[in-house]
């Protein structure tokens, strides 16, 4: 609970500019879809055989994850993509349901009698709705603006993942660093947002179910009085930089986001150009649509995965040659791979670094020939992939008495310091490797394909701020694994802040 | 001589799929003149209403207003033109009681300085207090005092025709008879062509100078009220001692009807316990 408040405390400037994003990406896709849920509603309660197939597809597009409508929407030109715009759309799309439903539960209550009079009084169809039917409907349309705005503070924190920001930043940023104190200053003012719309709605639907009318008029005055209150609060605190900004990105994990701020500092650093930073996007399919779209300008990239899960090409272990392939792969796409920023994120195989030292064990060849009489443990996934276990063993001639022990990866670093297991597969750049004083062995035949990290760029941008190249450039070859180590080690085990990190790496490089 | 206020000329009118409610059916309202049209549910009697002021057009023959055929008006001006009251009243629930009384005043846009003094003096008429009722809802109402709003929202435009359905159908008898007593004060002041269905042949009598009845989508029987108490028709004789009556408060005019035809009756109906509406739905 302490480390709760201090770290709101000493991010407040960062949670109330979260806190508004979010308020703004509810706010706003609410509104939408009312404008948009509501005349739907009104124009499928007089036609039931519209009525019907509209709702069920409505319920379909809720029952998909918004994870995954994320992911459909990214091709999509104008409304896909990364950033708020795809962020508000998803939301509308979610908010149109319960809108719609409850404008026609609500019309289709109104007694016949009611409505008839309104008829043999000489109202037209207009009138008819809106002197009568929309007012009479109006406690259960709110009821549906209450359920959308309140699934909408829990959407929204997804938003995150494709750039979109809000409290979701601290909940992904948490996820990713296995930090429960993270995870919660994003979780808590959230659920405390929701509380809030809920109750705030919940206290409108009931005044103006009261058939006051003066009553629910000054109820719908201090509603729009606060919503647009809030609005504008929110605009004010989720007031970031400024456009025509180089927009950074990384994936969402620590060291991706140690990576986004690292070009992201040198870059402001060295050009003087404002940064916007789209850090955190949930994974490589969504930064190489931002970078295809031009959504972000720039972001770091591992060779093997360009290789692989952005262009589909068979793997390959040669570092080079998959750089230069590479390479001309993002050419042709309007994209410049810049020179690699100096260590490797592959597999590493590990051993203790006492064992190491008192061995004289320096590669895979060297462990092999202790094999006979080690235990080995690894990953689910390292056991199962085809550039894994099976493959690695036949290449060293791996002999263990005993098949690996299979476990979780976190968990592999800390049994191979307590001297449960002697060797395991982990990640190179992986903070823990310092922390528990492990070492890596080298892979001098060369088993693992290259993941070498390397930053990635629109091409019109560096042509346009010939600067930014230069910047990116001065940092190739200055990060090798153990800077990288000691930084994800600090953000990871430390708890450190991300920009300090990268502003002690960078003053200690310079 | 002058336009009949209200004539059907040939009507037939059936819903989609089912039998026809009206079959040839003639009847002529003279300006002025109250109609009671009584007949068992279903025989056609709201319908006839509907056709009035063109919620429904007929299949056949015509319905003139006025001389003009419904299918002539415009259907907005016409239902302006022709005041409603229904069974279950239809107030809006939303509107408060002023608001009710002034829904048409608005439709038609008059000044708000002039719907004012129009909605007060409507609640006088109708026996509610302006200062008293104004600002109260219709869920805070009796069913008796909601049935007086009713009747006064549809003469708020002062309409030359009021057509009511089954309007004290779903009251208790104290209430009924005194709003029968308030209704021919009303109407004696206003002189409105008015055309009440009901299936309550007392109401009938209490209420109309003339009362049609109605059987098999076509009029059996249309005369003055004493007449049709008298009649000999069997058909006619059949649906009057079918159906229910209420007995006459001593304040009202003793009809032909408790003398004649029902002395027994009338008593044990009066007897019946309040809120129960009858051997019928409340619908006709």
């Amino acid at each position: 609970m302490r480390h709760l408040f201090s770290f709101w405390i000493a991010h407040r400037t960062e949670l109330a500019s979260l806190f508004g994003q979010h308020v703004l990406l509810v706010a706003g896709s609410t509104l939408v879809a009312v404008a948009l849920g509501v005349p739907l509603g009104i124009f499928s309660a007089r036609r039931p055989r519209l009525a019907s197939p509209l709702i069920a597809v409505a319920s379909i597009v809720q029952t998909i994850p918004s994870l995954a409508m994320f992911g459909f929407l990214l091709p999509v030109p104008f409304i896909g993509g990364v950033g708020a715009r795809a962020a508000l759309v998803v939301l509308i799309l979610y908010g149109l349901l319960p809108i719609v439903r409850t404008t026609i539960a609500g019309l289709r209550g109104i007694d016949a009698s009611i409505r008839e009079a309104g008829v043999a009084m000489g109202m037209t169809p207009r009138e008819l709705l809106r002197q009568v039917e929309l007012p009479l409907a109006l406690p259960s349309i709110v009821a549906g603006v209450r359920v959308a705005a309140v699934v909408g503070v829990g959407s929204a924190t997804i938003a995150a993942a494709i750039g979109a920001g809000g409290l979701g930043e601290y909940i992904y940023r948490g996820l990713s660093m296995v930090d429960t104190t993270v995870i919660l200053a994003g979780a808590v003012p959230a659920a405390v947002l929701a509380l809030i719309v809920d109750a705030a709605l919940l206290w409108l639907e009931k005044q103006l179910s009261a058939r006051r009318r003066s009553g629910s008029r000054r109820a719908a005055v201090t509603v729009a009085a606060v919503v647009a209150a809030v609005v504008m609060l929110s605009s004010a605190a989720a007031a970031r930089k400024a456009s025509g900004a180089i927009v950074v990105g990384s994936k969402n994990f620590t060291e991706q986001l140690v990576l986004g701020e690292l070009l992201a500092q040198t870059i402001e650093r060295d050009t003087g150009l404002p940064v916007d930073r789209r850090l955190n996007l949930g994974g490589t399919l969504i930064c190489d649509r931002a970078l295809m779209t031009g959504d972000i300008d720039v972001y770091v990239e591992y060779t093997g995965t360009a290789l692989t899960a952005v262009f589909h090409q068979p793997v390959s272990s040669d570092s080079s040659a998959v750089f230069d392939t590479v390479r001309t792969l993002y050419a042709k796409t309007g994209r410049t791979l810049l020179p690699p920023l100096g260590f490797n994120n592959t597999f590493a195989i590990l051993v203790r670094g006492n064992d190491a030292r008192s061995r004289g064990l320096r590669t895979i060849d060297d462990a092999a020939r202790e094999s006979p009489h080690w235990r080995a443990g690894f990953g689910y996934e390292f056991v199962e992939r085809p550039d894994g276990y099976p493959g690695l063993a036949k290449t060293y001639g791996l002999r263990f008495p005993d098949p690996p022990r299979v476990m979780d990866l976190t968990l592999s670093y800390r049994a191979l310091a307590a001297g449960q297991v002697d060797l395991i597969a982990g990640d190179a750049t992986a903070g823990l490797i310092m922390g528990l004083d492990l070492f890596q062995l080298e892979d001098n035949r060369h088993y693992f394909p290259p993941y070498d990290a390397t930053a990635v760029a629109r091409a019109a941008t560096l042509l346009r701020y010939p600067q930014v190249r230069t910047a990116l450039e001065r940092l190739s070859g200055h990060v090798s694994a153990a800077d990288m180590r000691a930084m994800n080690y600090a953000a990871d085990v430390e708890h450190r802040d991300v920009p300090v990190i990268v502003r002690e790496f960078l003053a200690r490089t310079r | 001589m002058p336009v009949p206020a209200i004539e059907f000329r040939g009507v037939s009118f059936a819903r989609p799929g089912q039998a026809r409610v009206l079959d040839h059916f003639s009847l002529t309202v003279e300006s002025g003149d109250v109609l009671a049209l009584v007949g068992r549910s279903g025989a056609g009697k709201s319908t006839l209403l509907k056709l009035v002021n063109r919620l429904l057009l007929p299949d056949e023959g015509a319905v003139f207003v006025e001389g003009r055929d419904t299918r002539e008006w415009e259907p907005i001006r016409l239902r302006r033109s022709v005041g409603y009251v229904l069974q279950d009243v239809g107030l809006f629930p939303h509107m408060s009681v002023a608001d009710n009384v002034a829904v048409v005043p608005r439709l038609e846009r008059w000044a708000a300085d002039r719907i004012a003094p129009r909605v007060h003096e409507l609640l006088d008429l109708v026996g509610l207090p302006a200062p008293e009722f104004a600002a109260r809802w219709p869920d805070e109402l009796s069913g008796g005092q909601r049935q007086r709003v009713g009747v006064a929202r549809a003469l708020a435009v002062d309409p030359p025709v009021l057509l009511m359905d089954e309007p004290f159908g779903a009251l208790d008898p104290l209430t009924r008879a005194e709003l029968h007593g308030e209704f021919r004060r009303i109407q004696s002041r206003l002189r409105k062509t008015v055309i009440i269905v009901t299936h309550d042949m007392g109401e009938a009598f209490a209420l109309a100078d003339r009362v049609g009845v109605l059987e098999g989508g076509q009029l059996i029987a249309c005369d003055r009220a004493d007449v049709i108490a008298a009649s000999r028709e069997p058909l006619v004789r059949q649906l009057l001692d079918a159906l229910p009556a209420i007995p006459r408060s001593s304040t009202e005019t003793p009809l032909p009807f408790t003398d004649v035809s029902r002395p027994s009756t009338g008593v044990v109906q009066a007897f019946r316990p309040a809120g129960e509406g009858g051997p019928e739905g409340p619908h006709s």
